[in-house]
């Protein structure tokens, strides 16, 4: 996003937030459902961005820490916890795991560390459905209630929405600021290079530990949200596809890249309700873009426009070099 | 002169083979140490058992009067050792000031610290300069990837000495780089070495370069030590004439 001029994007960065504040006063129910659920799979998706897309280390499990965060807040606010509380649980919970699970990821990598994560995705969804004395089986867990926050209830879609979106601009300016700071920069070298990042005083084993501990307590954040957002869970929507889902999101807005989640959640989230009027169609509509998108630009989404401006910037430099040359000449 | 490495009967065996068979040596404050030795004598592995990235079958390393052995190779290049790797390891993605910032960030402060504090971990300055030292200023802002192969050798050296080492092992930095970069390279070693007292162990097989630059030079074979010395000393000696450098 290099090429453009600074006020240009925060005047458009703005005028994004701006437009998801006022537009949605007048939508439905059901338009503010579905708005609500793209902050909060953005949520998660930006926490898997941070685990695969920055720290490079494949995870198959997102889904099942969303679900962690989802049950913990169910139970805890159907006993009468406020929400805020349950999402702390919610974050401590899934950090604690998270960094479990990252332990295998310092012996094996890439399709082998998915199919670790994919072993703990399953085990948590039968966690999930079996152990109903806690989780409520296959019945799950309903009357969950929406928060009150500041006092003010937010059981109406629209209060609810805002939650959601306050929460992912909370996440949102986390996330950024732990991009930039040095530990973005030792996840990258993680995913680039991690012989050199050793050689270099980087700690991989914490680093890599941390790149899953806190990917997953953002997993957790989401789920946290989804369980009020719902009013109801069961152990389903937290099975492997959900993973893979975030998985998609992840990939198709472009892993590595800040804004990339945003991206994949609207379109794993809006994309099916636009495709809605072909009806029967809707779903291979969807496969064969996802399928085209990535053939076409691997890096997703936002690496069109990564390669579009490094094109333009390498023209510019030519052109610079070519006119220092013919200067060079002169002189000569 | 004190030495800052000793090394003591060194052993590295992969399933039947071994690599290296028992090496010991140290090298003295200051100075510049050529490791020299045909293909597959044992010399990167060496390095490696070294630098805690191979866990040495046997043998001691020991930094300044300490046992280092086993220790990560993250925890011994805080303690001051670095090291430049025979096949490039840069990190492609990101643009030459930021490997470099990232070369020298792990030394500064705890990794809370680094969390909440700067984003360049206050090094822009410190990166700014090694890039001028090593002649990269108009590259500063590129991505380390699109670096011709010789530029990227320099920046692998000059991410080695962000984090100020005392110590630096440096895997064939002469390979593949042109006889003008070459200069430049071996001036930056040596002012480094004088002006900051750093201490390097150098493999190579430029021999020219070998034997300008060091002071002594060991010679490598079959994973044993074959002749160590002058450099002057080192080129008559019947042995290494026959195993390495040939008639």
């Amino acid at each position: 996003m290099s090429g453009f001029a600074k006020p240009l994007k925060i005047a458009l960065g703005l005028a994004v937030v701006a437009a998801l504040i006022i537009v949605p006063m007048n939508f439905n129910r059901y338009g503010l459902f579905i708005l609500s659920q793209w902050a909060v799979m953005s949520i998660a998706a930006m926490g898997l961005n941070l685990t695969l897309g920055y720290a490079g280390q494949v995870s198959l499990a997102q889904g099942a820490f969303v679900g962690i965060g989802a049950y913990a807040a169910a139970i805890m606010t159907t006993h009468g916890w406020p929400l805020p509380a349950a999402v702390m649980v919610a974050i401590v919970l899934s950090f604690a795991v998270g960094w479990v699970l990252g332990y295998p990821a310092l012996r094996v990598q890439h399709h082998y560390l998915a199919f670790v994560t994919l072993a703990f995705s399953t085990l948590a969804f039968l966690v999930f459905r079996n152990e109903s004395w806690l989780t409520g089986g296959i019945y799950g867990i309903s009357n969950i209630p929406r928060p009150h926050i500041f006092g003010l209830a937010t059981n109406k879609p629209l209060p609810f929405y805002y939650v959601c979106l306050g929460s992912l601009a909370i996440v949102s300016v986390a996330v950024w600021w732990l991009i930039r700071s040095p530990w973005g920069r030792a996840f990258m070298a993680l995913r680039e290079n991690p012989l050199r990042a050793q050689s270099l005083g980087v700690d991989t084993r914490r680093y890599t530990l941390m790149a899953f501990a806190i990917g997953s307590a953002l997993g957790g954040v989401a789920g946290a949200l989804y369980a009020p957002l719902t009013q109801y869970i069961d152990p389903v929507p937290f099975n492997l596809s959900l993973s893979l889902d975030l998985l998609m999101m992840v990939i198709v807005g472009g892993a590595g890249f800040y804004f990339g989640p945003f991206l994949g959640a609207m379109i794993a989230v809006l994309l099916p309700e636009w495709l809605r009027f072909t009806e029967g169609y809707y779903l291979m509509l969807y496969a064969v873009a996802v399928m085209l998108l990535l053939i076409w630009s691997p890096t997703g989404i936002l690496g069109i426009l990564d390669r579009t401006m490094a094109a333009r910037r390498t023209k510019a430099a030519s052109a610079l070099r070519a006119v220092a040359k013919s200067r060079l000449e002169t002189v000569q | 002169m004190t030495a800052v490495l000793e090394v003591t009967n060194i052993k590295k065996n992969f399933g039947g083979i071994s690599a290296v068979d028992g090496v010991s040596f140290d090298v003295r404050e200051g100075e510049i140490l050529g490791l020299i030795g045909p293909n597959g004598c044992g010399k990167s592995t060496l390095f490696n058992c070294i630098l805690g990235q191979l866990t040495p079958s046997g043998g001691e390393v020991k930094l300044d009067g300490q046992v280092v052995t086993g220790l990560r190779p993250s925890e011994l290049n805080k303690l001051g050792v670095s090291r430049t790797f025979q096949l490039l390891q840069v990190f492609p993605k990101l643009s030459v000031r930021e490997n470099l910032i990232l070369a020298g960030q792990e030394h500064q402060g705890s990794m809370a610290s680094r969390l909440v504090g700067r984003s360049d971990a206050g090094l822009t300055g410190a990166a700014n300069r090694m890039i001028g030292f090593f002649k990269l200023d108009h590259l500063a802002d590129e991505p380390a990837g699109g670096l011709s192969y010789g530029q990227q050798k320099l920046l692998d050296a000059a991410m080695a000495f962000m984090g100020g080492p005392r110590l630096v092992l440096l895997d064939e930095p002469a390979g593949g780089v042109n006889p003008s970069m070459l200069a430049d390279l071996k001036d930056r070693l040596v002012a480094i070495n004088r002006e900051k007292n750093a201490t390097f162990v150098v493999i190579e097989h430029n021999m020219e370069f070998v034997m300008s630059l060091c002071s002594r030079v060991m010679v490598m074979a079959e994973g044993k030590v074959l002749a160590m010395g002058r450099p002057d000393e080192v080129r008559k000696n019947p042995a290494v004439i026959e195993a390495y450098l040939g008639h």
